[in-house]
């Protein structure tokens, strides 16, 4: 026992020895950087003015026009099947969301019982759309802040259709009642092969685009995007080999993947974007550049370690959860940095807030990352934890991160690049507006809903007092309305799809303000 | 920072180390204990049952793993003793579950050991608890005219019933039963065995 108790330690200090060494880096000037490179995602005349393809304003510029057509295709592919499967996994969560408050309604087959439709809701938007869209957007990115086109583009395409595929083969499988069994992982894991070639096929695109660039500093979404797209194929094939862990093992394996699908690789895609977009649109750098290089190592440091709280009060050494519950403390620090970084740069511009919709998807996800960042740090503390373990509080914890943090990233993003992608306008403003209150407004009522319900069935669950009924009896109007608050994002999402299949098809190429770039 | 191949390697090394602490060191401690004394493997129906569980989908909705008295009355509600590690030596998958919308199953086969009780309950959970918002399986049951020898026939309330028929369940149906009346872990266990003893008002044990 004493060889693992020290596991702890070493952690901690091993934890400490990185942050130190980080702070000496900073200190001493090792990195050399600051707000000129800051600066690398403008070219000349950009800096001080709005850019925002949604308002018309259209700076033009070669070289990064010919960087734009280097990704156009395989974007759109991602893009493009990211924003159906949302359309898709939506109405599955709408589908599970209504059968936990009627639940005599569609139960004549097993493929329409709610253990299964909750996920193909779950698998759909984690693999399908976020993943997509996540990484459609770094395929993006990463060429323009590089200054240079896309190297190997077909790799990126290749990793679509073959990601694609295994996703649509596991989803079937999922339905017909072929799975895994456990939760983030419930795609068997032959099928699962797919998803790792399709995802490491998407990695060499990138990579050999970051060792060609023609800029010498990386900048910081670059460092999200390169760690995140080398961190995901890892995990995902550690997590899915078969036959190694049996038992209590295999819940810290489960708990080490599925926590780390949402830190160290959504995370990561998210802040990489908004880390491109907000000072992009808004026309300035980041408020601290150098500060930005303590809130990507230590969100590696920690993140990496929280999977465990999932297990808090479970059949697992006691150790193990401690250091989970530590780390997802620490996760403070990184939150923090960022959450200076980038709402300081919006607080200070709040006239672009107002001027530009993608900007208003984007920096509100980016406070919803803090907000959530800041609510998964309490909840790991286990007196919080007692309460709202097992209840659905934690589910709308989850949607705080993956839809108000991640998703809102994502749509704000997809408003961004599709003008830049397909060189037309966005037909119908008018649906972009609409769709972001649809959103707004269903996930607030959504949010609330499950975090109330949650927390009072949690109260009644520990109260020896009362029943397990009551806890069941006094969540149904919660759950009711967060159906109520699914449809109207569901709704949200239709009318995205409306505008993305819009601008494809419908626009004529410079109907606005002349040629887009 | 301007270099691409060590950001990689840095990024990866610290996953690696996370991989230690969080797989590779509880795995080693986990795999040194045995299985629990009382503990014994599932039979062929069972795990066909435990194979139903969790294509249906089960787990998101009930846990399998009862807390300590320290932290939460589960025991006051029949769920049984707090589960060590060596509780689940023959589970794979793992079905510990992180939702309670009902309540926790590693006991089961304790607190409810009737199989007409769960046979009901699955095929029409309102006929049993009228508060209950757990899916209904009909599909797992069978409505015939008759019951044939062998055929294993659901009781239903009044209310419930079809006339001129009974409900007969399914080898699957059988399956899932069995599996559930297995969930049995009140066999006693050391005190010092491995579970999360954080909330323990005497103090940690390990």
């Amino acid at each position: 026992m004493l060889t693992i108790g020290l596991f702890l330690a070493i952690s901690f200090l091993v934890s400490l020895a990185g942050l130190a060494a980080l702070i000496w880096a900073v200190s001493t000037d090792q990195f050399s950087f600051g707000q000129k490179q800051a600066r690398v995602i403008f070219h000349e005349g950009e800096e001080g003015r709005l850019d925002d393809p949604t308002a018309g304003s259209a700076p033009t510029d070669t070289e990064r026009a010919a960087i734009d057509a280097s990704t156009a295709w395989p974007v759109s592919l991602f893009l493009g099947v990211a924003v159906l499967w949302l359309v898709l996994g939506s109405l599955f969560g709408l589908v599970a969301s209504l059968k936990l408050h009627l639940p005599d309604w569609l139960d004549g087959s097993a493929v329409l019982t709610f253990g299964r439709i909750r996920t193909l809701h779950l698998t759909l938007v984690i693999y399908g759309w976020l993943s997509l869209a996540g990484i459609g957007t770094a395929t993006w990115i990463v060429p323009r802040i590089f200054h240079t086109p896309l190297r190997s583009p077909r790799f990126a395409t290749w990793g679509a259709i073959i990601w694609n595929a295994g996703l649509t083969a596991g989803c079937i499988a999922i339905a017909s009642g072929w799975t895994d069994g456990e939760e983030w992982l419930e795609i068997p894991w032959q099928i699962d092969t797919l998803l790792a070639i399709g995802g490491g096929l998407a990695v060499v695109p990138l990579l050999r685009t970051a060792f060609a660039r023609s800029v010498e500093h990386i900048y910081v979404s670059g460092w999200y995007f390169l760690a995140a797209l080398c961190w995901f194929p890892a995990l995902f094939i550690v997590a899915n080999i078969p036959g190694i862990f049996v038992g209590a093992e295999q819940a810290t394996v489960n708990w080490w993947f599925a926590h780390n699908v949402l830190g160290l690789w959504l995370t990561p895609l998210g802040l990489g974007a908004a880390y491109y977009f907000i000072p992009k649109i808004i026309g300035k750098p980041v408020y601290s550049y150098s500060l930005s290089l303590i809130g990507f190592w230590a969100l590696a440091l920690f993140y990496s370690q929280v999977g465990i709280h999932h297990l808090i009060g479970g059949p697992v050494p006691t150790w193990v959860v401690t250091l989970s519950i530590v780390q997802s403390v620490m996760m403070f620090v990184p939150v923090l940095a960022v959450a200076i970084n980038q709402h300081v740069v919006v607080a200070r511009n709040l006239w672009a807030f107002k001027a530009s919709l993608p900007l208003r998807f984007i920096s509100l996800g980016a406070i919803m990352y803090t907000l959530a960042s800041f609510e998964g740090s309490l909840e790991a503390l286990r007196s919080i934890n007692t309460v709202t373990h097992f209840t659905q509080f934690t589910i709308g914890h989850a949607h705080l991160g993956a839809y108000g943090f991640a998703s809102f990233i994502m749509f704000g993003s997809i408003y961004y690049m599709l003008p830049r992608i397909t060189g037309r306008l966005w037909p119908w403003p008018g649906l972009i507006t609409a769709h972001f209150w649809c959103v707004v407004v269903g996930f607030v009522i959504y949010f609330i809903a499950l975090s109330v319900g949650g927390w009072l069935q949690g109260v009644a669950m520990l109260d020896a007092g009362r029943p397990f009924a009551d806890s069941v009896i006094l969540l149904k109007p919660y759950l009711e309305a967060r159906s109520v608050g699914g449809m109207v994002m569901t709704i949200g999402h239709v009318l995205l799809a409306i505008n993305v299949v819009s601008i494809f098809v419908l626009a004529r190429p410079g109907s606005r303000n002349g040629a887009l770039a | 920072m301007n270099r691409s191949l060590p950001l990689v390697i840095l990024a990866m090394a610290i996953l690696a180390f996370a991989t230690v602490m969080l797989v590779v060191a509880p795995k080693v401690q986990i795999g040194r204990e045995p299985a629990a004394a009382g503990l014994k493997p599932y039979t062929t129906e069972q795990l066909r049952g435990r194979a139903l569980y969790s294509s249906l989908g089960c787990v998101y909705c009930h846990s399998q793993q009862p807390r300590a008295p320290d932290q939460a009355p589960d025991a006051e509600r029949g769920w049984g003793r707090a589960s060590i590690a060596a509780d689940y030596a023959y589970d794979s998958p793992h079905l510990m579950g992180t939702m309670r919308t009902g309540p926790d199953l590693l006991n089961v086969g304790a607190r409810l050991p009737s199989a007409s009780w769960q046979l009901t309950h699955l095929y029409q959970p309102r006929a049993v608890s009228a508060w209950s918002i757990m899916p209904a399986y009909p599909f797992l049951f069978e409505v015939k005219d008759r019951a044939s020898p062998g055929d294993r026939v659901v009781w239903l309330p009044e209310d419930r019933r079809i006339p001129g028929k009974v409900v007969v369940a399914k080898p699957e149906a059988r399956d899932l039963v069995a599996y559930l009346l297995s969930l049995d872990r009140t066999y006693p266990v050391p005190r010092s065995a491995i579970r999360d003893d954080g909330y323990s008002r005497g103090g940690a044990t390990q």
